[in-house]
């Protein structure tokens, strides 16, 4: 019999249509545990094998501790935790009562046990405290793996072309995949801005976050329909919606190769303005996707791939032959690239959990590289050897006081100073820039200007940090708005100062790349701006459409606006048939 | 049996560290120990117990020995707890 065609509604992470076969990657996957009866004379045999399944558990845990360099994740006292929950009375003892008094087999022992405590946390209502049956379940479903032979599953190993199901994918996990094999990602949690969602839109591949429960519904091997553009999931598609998604997807396809075919013409305003429209990357193969798609530079590149997917500190070398090969593909255009910006969200191998209340507030970006000179200077030295290849500038992230450029300028001073004495070449006239997301930075500007060579306003942050909104949190992500008045004002006024003081100020965050804030981009001055490369191709027709005369008027009236939908609603009015025509058209 | 009122103070509550190491003590236990909450009981040798029980910040629980002899106990858990487990308070 055929299965009942399912829809989940959940929100766009990456647009795009893919239909293929689901690929769960959660151990939860190994729920379905058979029952049978063991027989008294062999009970002491099936305690012994639970025993030894948890001694495996013990030993990879311990295993994959010793291996987790102290300085990078924080995860590993989560990971000791686990350790010391493997032993806990109520799950061992317990699971081991369950077989002795019931006669049942182990894996189904462990399983009432499991849902036993699941619960036992039940009605928890503080919310913290009721995530902590995560670990417990994770441990307990570490154990369950070992019994049932199941490795836990390795997403580095995935081999097939599948589309991801997750209740939520850690940045380290999303970067051990294998990105050619994937079709497509779904996770529980998350939400446009998450970091799943940036990465699957900068590899092109449709995602669609916040589905709460695709987990529970979704099993390995089902058909499902991704589309990522509408942010909704069709679980074992009918016949007839299968040929309307198929349709939809060759559309897709058609379309996006229109667009890409007029990527190369300039990004120049109807009446003659010339903007830049540079690509952000993360990964060194996503340089020929900015190429192939029109970027004339790298806007923003994100360097903490290497540090995430390595047992330790990447050494000098190794970071300066990944920026050199950057920089000599881009030849003479800009490539920026920010220091390392790592944070709670980005260090946590082991995703589920953090122990830093607050890591968007914390010890991330230039805070963590302040405090670790040595880490921070080692690429430095990096990234200034490979400026003797190329157009290179220096972006320091998260910057919220004038000390922290002057102690960052010290750090870059001695590695420069460290390399003309080794007679190392490099760019002497190297630009430092600073991004732009703390709203003190905003406040600050005038004096910071003065301090560095160029601004970078990366919008993400300074909307999460200006407006207090966690963007991956589902219950509040629709107050994440960039046509937030005080956020259009924000980055006017660092604008204002930028040009007043004669620095380049470039745009990247998420907001450059959306078509509606194009005019609005223009009505303010920003000229250069840096996006994923897939969205250049539409960001540069939407520019070719505009004319920056028509923005002066438009600006003052944006200003007089109350709140973002009024906002919106101007911009639709002014601008809305040239947007859908050049969003839409063929 | 004896027993003892503290409050929870630090700002994470009763989570799996501090749990954790209220379970380190006990281990050198020779009779039960449990925290009540609101009369609801948790064997302090069980962190996942311990954790069921939804400590917050600011939650009065009991501590309660089996056993006089184990004062000790009692009161290093006491400790532990009115000090935060060494964490934010």
């Amino acid at each position: 019999m055929a299965k009942k065609q399912i829809a989940l509604e959940g929100i766009s992470g990456a647009p795009g249509i893919c239909i293929g076969k689901a690929y769960l990657v959660d151990t939860e996957g190994v729920d379905v545990v058979e029952k049978y009866f063991i027989h008294s004379d062999a009970l002491a045999d099936e305690v012994i094998r639970f025993k030894a399944a948890v001694k495996d558990t013990r030993d990879e845990l311990l295993e994959i501790i010793s291996n987790t360099p102290e300085e990078l994740h924080q995860g590993s006292y989560i990971l000791e935790t686990h350790v010391a929950l493997l032993e806990d009375k109520m799950l061992y003892g317990r699971a081991i009562d369950t077989i002795e008094k019931k006669h049942v087999n182990a894996e189904w022992a462990l399983k009432t046990v499991i849902s036993d405590i699941k619960a036992m946390f039940q009605d928890i209502t503080d919310e913290y405290l009721k995530e902590r049956r995560v670990d417990v379940i994770h441990v307990a479903n570490r154990i369950m793996a070992k019994l049932v032979g199941v490795e836990s599953v390795n997403i580095a190993e995935i081999d097939k072309r599948v589309i991801l199901v997750a209740s939520d994918l850690s940045p380290a996990q999303t970067s051990q995949i294998q990105l050619e094999q994937i079709k497509g990602f779904i996770t529980d949690r998350g939400g446009k801005t998450s970091h799943t969602s940036i990465i699957a839109r900068s590899l092109e591949i449709p995602a669609v976050m916040g589905l709460d429960n695709a987990t529970d519904i979704i099993r390995t091997d089902d058909i499902i329909i991704v589309d990522g553009t509408a942010g909704k999931v069709i679980i074992n598609p009918d016949e007839e919606t299968l040929v309307y998604y198929e349709e939809r997807r060759s559309r897709f396809e058609k379309h996006k190769a229109v667009l890409v075919r007029g990527s190369r013409q300039p990004a120049e305003t109807a009446d003659g303005l010339r903007l830049k429209v540079m690509g952000n990357i993360e990964l060194l193969e996503e340089v020929v996707s900015v190429i192939d798609n029109g970027g004339e530079g790298i806007g923003l590149y994100r360097t903490e791939f290497e540090y995430l997917n390595s047992p330790s500190f990447p050494g000098e070398d190794e970071l300066f032959e990944k920026y050199k090969d950057v920089v000599e593909v881009m030849g003479n255009r800009p490539v920026t690239i920010r220091t390392l910006d790592i944070n709670g969200d980005k260090a946590a191998v082991y995703a589920a959990d953090r122990y830093e209340l607050n890591p968007a507030l914390g010890l991330r970006a230039i805070r963590y590289c302040l405090k670790k000179p040595d880490v921070f200077e080692t690429q430095l030295r990096a990234i200034l050897r490979a400026s003797a290849f190329g157009n290179v500038r220096v972006l320091i992230p998260m910057i919220s006081s004038c000390n922290e450029i002057d102690k960052a300028r010290v750090i870059l001073d001695k590695a420069s100073e460290s390399l003309i004495k080794e007679g190392i070449p490099f760019d002497s006239d190297i630009k430092l820039g600073i991004m732009i997301e703390v709203p003190a930075a905003v406040i600050m500007a005038d004096v910071m200007a003065d301090m560095v060579d160029f601004f970078s306003i990366g919008t993400n942050d300074l909307i999460q940090y200006s407006l207090a909104i966690d963007r991956g949190n589902r219950e509040v992500s629709y107050l994440f708005q960039p046509l937030h008045p005080a956020i259009l004002r924000m980055i006017g006024q660092v604008t204002d100062v930028a040009r007043k003081k004669g620095i380049d100020v470039i745009m990247c965050g998420e907001m450059a790349s959306d078509p509606l804030y194009i005019p609005l981009i223009l009505g303010i001055g920003i000229e250069e701006l840096s996006m994923n490369p897939q969205s250049i191709p539409l960001v540069k027709s939407v520019i070719r459409a505009l004319k920056k005369s028509d923005m002066e008027p438009f600006m003052k009236e944006v200003l007089k606006q109350k709140d973002s939908m009024d906002i919106e609603a101007l911009i639709q009015y002014n601008f809305g048939s040239i947007l859908s025509e050049k969003i839409y058209s063929q | 049996m004896i027993s003892r009122n503290v409050t929870i103070v630090n700002e994470l509550g009763l989570h799996a560290r501090s749990a954790g190491k209220i379970a380190e003590i006990v281990k050198n236990a020779r009779s039960d120990v449990w925290l009540i909450k609101e009369g609801e009981r948790a064997d302090a040798a069980s962190v996942i117990d311990m954790l069921a029980l939804a400590c917050v910040k600011g939650s009065e629980i009991t501590i309660k020995i089996e056993d006089p002899a184990e004062l000790d106990i009692l009161n290093d858990i006491a400790e532990l707890i009115e000090q935060g487990f060494g964490e934010q308070v």
